[in-house]
């Protein structure tokens, strides 16, 4: 096995409102692969991307590029990390300055990161052919581009500096799916011919699901499940997991419909977070927090329910109920 | 200012909002006139934003039909022209949108109304569910007092106390728990869900024949989406309502849709059975955006794209097909005769030529009027 890119142990993050929005969490990212964060709003997953490129300091736990802590460098050495580790946030209205053009907006990244000044222009120019922005539209500035030029402008950005590893939080989200589909194809073509690794941030499911090698689900904060992409669908083991596939919308599915809504991450429940609106949830569950188990003997499949040794689904424990 | 301008709603300002002003003033004058039934039909429906500089044609002549407690699903990108046609079928535009075509509620011609007959048939027979469920509800006031106030308004309910309780019992149709909290809470106090079922119960507050629902569920997660969506089904098989839903999400129209309606550039491009439209697609958008959708199945990176991208509201190439310039299938033609909606299947309608030279299997009514050439 090689090496992994990217290693986050045991992370933890709680805000001055006392929200904990990242408990505990540990994942891996191996050179070249997509490790997707699936989750609704507030489970924790933009936080856990935000700690990873340490955009937020971690509480508790460390986040190892190439073998290396970054949460103890400074100066150079974390500037060089950076280098390599690059992100493509949501919405690139907001994140691209609407003052500088996209030339000029890519060009910035470079010069923080001490390109070679002669470098830049040719640079800048052959990245934008490469995510496919037309030349004329090189000088134009944000307000002048679709919302899905810009997100390859931001991607063209991220890719300057030669990244081993790219954050994309809710990258396409924001895109209509016509053009969504470009984007993504885009993304994985960059892969392909550039080995780059994405750590892929969405509540998109169908999305994570297309793109990811693995997939983590997030809910209040923890990790759930984590597996091989196409499990999930298949063989979820939360019972989260499985409700939360069965309400992607579409004809004649058996649906899980969850009762109720996110509990407060400033007062999680005890036990299992998950427990308030899980159908299967019994007394045992609000003791203590539930440890992630291989699934069927299979490692890179686990998940934290202290009900999965019994075979029970909730789908059909629905059925019989 | 004209009295005129004062009545009149300004643009993009919720159902639940407009009513606040008046109370129920128009008391002693001529009755408005009350639909007989729930089919909702708009026709050849056109509306263009008009500045100092330039108009934009959102939607330039789209016709369809909400039967009688059936689902119509409008789907569409962003800029497609589908909330306006939802919105301008309800009257929330002021005068300064030009809207032309006729839209009828039950034999009641809505665009014939004088502005006290509409605001007595809206919310009563025709109600919207808008999408941002945050910026919706007054935030200054109860949960409880605003759907009271539709209640009272339309005379549903006379006292203070009876509409409050009509109220609770709304929140606890919508799925809320303990509706006693909900309807002392302030908007804020409430979850995204939450709220979004507030604005369903002021909606369904006066059992309206058809309920125009835009985007109803895309501000929110997945799970509360499909709760939401369970609602939606429920409350039309008790009250028998007309749903005319507006989505981008394809999904979402699967699920929901008895037929679906596809907007491009301000235009119905196809118009059928939801099974049918999103299943046999007979136009290349539709076929187009079914395929840009990941699917379990799809190989990775092999997602079938449609190229370029949707023109901005009114920015669409207007001579020929607008989305020839997008289009795989597109021949010369396309771009210089404007195609139009011929049937090509059982009650299955397509403005594509050049997909589907097949005999049409049943000639029925063309739902536009522009079909006679």
């Amino acid at each position: 096995m090689t090496t992994p890119i990217l290693l986050a142990e045991h992370l933890s993050k709680r805000f001055d409102n006392g929200v904990l929005a990242v408990d505990d969490v540990s994942l891996t990212v191996h050179p070249g692969e997509t490790v997707g964060i699936v989750g609704e709003s507030g489970c924790g997953k933009s936080t856990t991307g935000k700690l990873i490129l340490r955009l937020l300091e971690t509480d508790s736990g460390y986040v190892a590029f190439e073998g290396k802590n970054i949460g103890t460098m400074s100066g150079q050495r974390l500037q060089e990390v950076r280098k390599q580790l690059q992100l493509v946030p949501q919405n690139p209205q907001t994140s691209l300055n609407p003052r500088l053009t996209i030339t000029e907006a890519i060009a910035f990244n470079l010069r923080a990161h001490r390109w070679p000044k002669r470098d830049i222009g040719p640079r800048t120019a052959s990245l934008l052919d490469r995510v496919g922005v037309p030349s004329a539209y090189a000088h134009r500035y944000p307000h002048e581009l679709s919302g899905g030029q810009l997100q390859r402008v931001a991607i063209a950005r991220a890719l300057s500096t030669d990244p081993k590893l790219i954050v994309c939080d809710e990258a396409v989200s924001a895109l209509d799916k016509s053009v969504q589909a470009q984007v993504l194809n885009l993304l994985v073509e960059l892969q392909r011919d550039l080995g780059i690794a994405y750590l892929f941030i969405s509540h998109d499911l169908g999305v994570v699901e297309h793109l990811s090698d693995r997939v983590v689900v997030m809910y209040l904060g923890r990790i759930v499940e984590e597996s091989a992409a196409g499990e999930l669908w298949q063989r979820p083991a939360h019972p989260y997991t499985e409700a939360l596939f069965s309400s992607v919308p579409g004809p004649g599915r058996q649906r899980l419909v969850l009762t109720g809504d996110l509990p407060s991450p400033a007062h999680p429940p005890s036990g299992c977070g998950f427990r308030t609106r899980c159908p299967m949830a019994i007394g045992a569950c609000a003791e203590a927090r539930p440890e992630a188990v291989a699934i069927a003997g299979d490692i890179s499949h686990q998940a934290a329910c202290i009900r999965i040794g019994e075979g029970v689904t909730a789908a059909t424990r629905i059925g019989a109920a | 200012m004209s009295i005129a301008t004062r009545i009149h709603t300004p643009p993009d300002i919720s159902d639940a909002r407009l009513e606040t002003p008046r109370p129920s003033r128009h008391r002693g004058s001529r009755p408005a006139p009350a639909p007989t039934e729930g089919t909702l039909k708009v026709e050849d429906l056109a509306v263009t934003f008009r500045s100092k500089r330039k108009a934009v044609e959102a939607v330039r002549g789209i016709s369809f039909t909400v039967e009688a407690g059936k689902t119509l699903v409008l789907l569409g990108e962003s800029g497609s022209g589908k909330s306006v046609s939802a919105r301008a079928v309800m009257r929330l535009y002021s005068d300064a949108v030009t809207i032309t075509g006729r839209a009828t509620l039950g034999g009641v011609d809505l665009f014939d109304l004088d502005e006290r007959a509409m605001q007595s048939l809206r919310g009563r027979d025709i109600a919207l569910v808008p999408q941002d469920a945050s910026g919706s509800l007054d935030p200054l006031r109860r949960v409880g007092s605003q759907i009271a106030e539709v209640l009272r308004r339309h005379e549903v309910e006379h006292g203070r106390k009876a509409a409050r309780q009509r109220a609770a019992d709304l929140l606890a149709q919508v799925g809320i728990p303990d509706p006693a909290r909900a309807v002392r809470s302030y908007p804020h106090e409430l979850s995204g869900g939450m709220r979004q079922r507030a604005l369903i119960a002021i909606a369904i507050a006066c059992e309206p024949k058809v309920l125009v629902a835009d985007e109803p569920t895309t501000a929110l997660d997945v799970t509360i989406q499909a709760q939401v969506l369970e609602l939606f089904a429920q409350l039309q098989q008790d009250l028998g309502m007309g749903l005319l839903l507006v989505t981008h999400d394809v999904g979402v129209g699967r699920q929901m849709a008895d037929r679906v309606a596809v907007m491009y550039a301000g235009r119905l491009v196809e118009e059928g059975p939801g099974a049918t439209v999103l299943g046999e697609s007979a136009h290349p958008y539709t076929a187009g955006l079914l395929r840009a959708v990941p699917t379990p199945e799809t190989p990775r990176g092999q997602l079938q794209a449609i190229p370029g991208q949707p023109p901005a509201a009114g920015e669409a190439v207007d001579t020929g097909c607008s989305f020839a310039p997008r289009c795989v299938f597109a021949v010369d033609a396309c771009r210089t005769e404007r195609p139009d909606l011929v049937p090509v299947g059982t009650s299955h309608w397509a403005a594509c030529p050049v997909v589907h030279g097949r005999v049409p299997v049943e000639v029925g009514s063309p739902p536009t009027k522009a079909e006679a050439s």
